[in-house]
């Protein structure tokens, strides 16, 4: 196993010196975001996102299964996401870097109550649909979380259940070919931005690999399309005032506008 | 050869008349030879010179190869020599003495972190690789050494190989606007220095994009980064 080794001094230098005057070590303006590119299929429920170098893709499937005990009318959303050696060497799987970045996506995710899990229930107390989110992370450029939770919640948008018709005690599911399948009912969509700190004033947005391995701080502001604040996640570093928290957010608000038309747009065109 | 001919690992090679005549095939890098059969180790288009077969693929992690000049960085330090990362699957070793006129008395010091510039000069299956920071033939430096200022970045094995192999027509385009100084290691890692972190951003990201451009693009590229 190659540990993770952190950035040479060359780079953290001349990362901070450029930052002091504006520049980035990829040319990019201090608050430009990467492109982003989101390509949907070939079946419904995977969504490959590109920022650049990073690469994540989300596969979202369904099964019919018993609802828990305590929520007999709900469905039933799984998270799986995990970290191998194939996104970058240092990558392990069952790191607190994993968790950190599956909590936070499935946080965004679950607890803003994006899909709306009672509508995921057939018979209540019989039968429910599980709804099972996967996350691969392929390759590792920086600012995984907001790929991540980007790529989950257009997989979740983009996929289709099968159709079911409800006569009496019985539930009839109809296969796909006899009946279009219908999409997940989604509330909302929650993206995360995630902001970079350097000490003193020094703040970035979309940090990529170099970045996020020299920064003293991260933060990541988790907004929707109807500017409501859905997760701020701080996890250690340096103290931030509530100025520079207000200045995220208002960051945040303008690129989570262009997240959700980029979004948008792809789901558009894969359905054309 | 005419056409060209992308292979796989385990494809079994086709020699040809060369074998058939009873010549000696020397077989480089992503070739192996396994009983009377030759095969492909890795994915690449197959090249031949004469009766040296060789497989050129791009990829992203480095195997060390004897002789090849590497950027590492120094993970760790003991007593003969420091440990250097050099993007393969084991660390490098790099012998206190490895540099030009260090001496038991007098030899650099590095500290960890530091970029080196060194030429790998053990390279096999049983040992970790080491590397040397100096031609240990005739003592000199020829270049190699620790690299101070500037960045150092990553691109694929088979751009630092075109870059290295002054095929690679962006190093000339940026070469007729700005001067810099560079150091290729073929094991993906490029340090360059220029004037300023502005000057220095500018060549690093047109080395990085001119992977898949050609020279006339190459150079539309350069001038529309210094447009910028």
């Amino acid at each position: 196993m190659v540990a993770e080794i952190g950035p040479s001094n060359v780079e953290a230098a001349f990362l901070l010196e450029s930052l002091a005057k504006g520049i980035r070590v990829d040319g990019r303006g201090i608050y430009d975001y990467r492109r982003l590119k989101i390509s949907c299929g070939p079946t419904h429920g995977m969504v490959e996102v590109h920022l650049r170098q990073t690469r994540v893709l989300a596969r979202v499937s369904c099964e019919v299964t018993r609802p828990l005990p305590d929520r007999p009318t709900e469905g039933i959303v799984q998270f799986s996401a995990e970290l191998s050696s194939m996104a970058a060497p240092g990558l392990e799987s069952k790191t607190a870097q994993e968790v950190a970045i599956t909590r936070m996506v499935e946080r965004v995710i679950r607890q803003s109550r994006a899909v709306d899990t009672e509508a995921l229930c057939i018979l209540a107390g019989e039968k429910v649909w599980l709804v099972r989110l996967d996350i691969h992370f392929l390759d590792h450029g920086g600012n995984l979380i907001d790929a991540a939770s980007i790529a989950a919640i257009a997989a979740l948008k983009h996929f289709r259940r099968p159709d079911v018709t409800v006569d009496g005690e019985e539930a009839i599911i109809h296969d796909v070919r006899e009946r279009n399948p219908v999409p997940l009912s989604i509330h909302h969509t929650p993206i995360c931005v995630s902001f970079g700190f350097f000490g003193g004033e020094l703040i970035v947005l979309d940090t990529n690999l170099l970045e996020e391995q020299t920064q003293v701080s991260n933060f990541t502001v988790t907004l929707n399309a109807h500017r409501e604040l859905c997760a701020l996640n701080k996890a250690g570093g340096i103290p931030l005032n509530p100025k520079q928290i207000q200045r995220c957010i208002q960051i945040a608000l303008a690129k989570v506008d262009e997240i959700n038309e980029k979004i948008q747009e792809a789901l558009k065109a894969c359905a054309a | 050869m005419a056409d060209i001919k992308a292979v796989l690992p385990g494809d079994v090679m086709d020699t040809g008349a060369a074998a058939r005549d009873g010549a000696v095939l020397r077989l480089g890098p992503g070739l192996v030879q396994a009983d009377e059969r030759t095969s492909a180790a890795a994915a690449g288009v197959l090249h031949s010179d004469g009766d040296l077969w060789w497989v050129a693929g791009n990829r992203r992690r480095y195997v060390a190869a004897e002789g090849e000049p590497v950027v590492g960085v120094v993970v760790a330090r003991h007593g003969e020599g420091y440990r250097v990362d050099i993007g393969s699957a084991h660390d490098a070793l790099l012998p206190l003495l490895a540099f030009e006129g260090a001496t038991k008395r007098n030899k650099p010091s590095l500290a960890i972190g530091t970029v080196v510039y060194g030429r790998v000069v053990v390279a096999n299956s049983f040992m970790d690789p080491e590397i040397e920071c100096y031609n240990s033939h005739t003592g000199k430096s020829e270049g190699y050494g620790e690299l101070a200022g500037g960045f150092m970045f990553k691109c694929t094995l088979g751009l630092a190989r075109r870059l290295i192999g002054s095929t690679a027509p962006v190093l000339a385009a940026l070469g007729s606007e700005l001067p810099f100084e560079i150091a290729i290691g073929v094991n993906g890692r490029v340090w360059v220095h220029a004037e300023g972190p502005e000057k220095t951003v500018l060549a690093a990201n047109a080395i990085r994009n001119s992977e898949y451009l050609d020279a006339k693009q190459c150079r539309q590229m350069v001038k529309e980064l210094l447009a910028r």
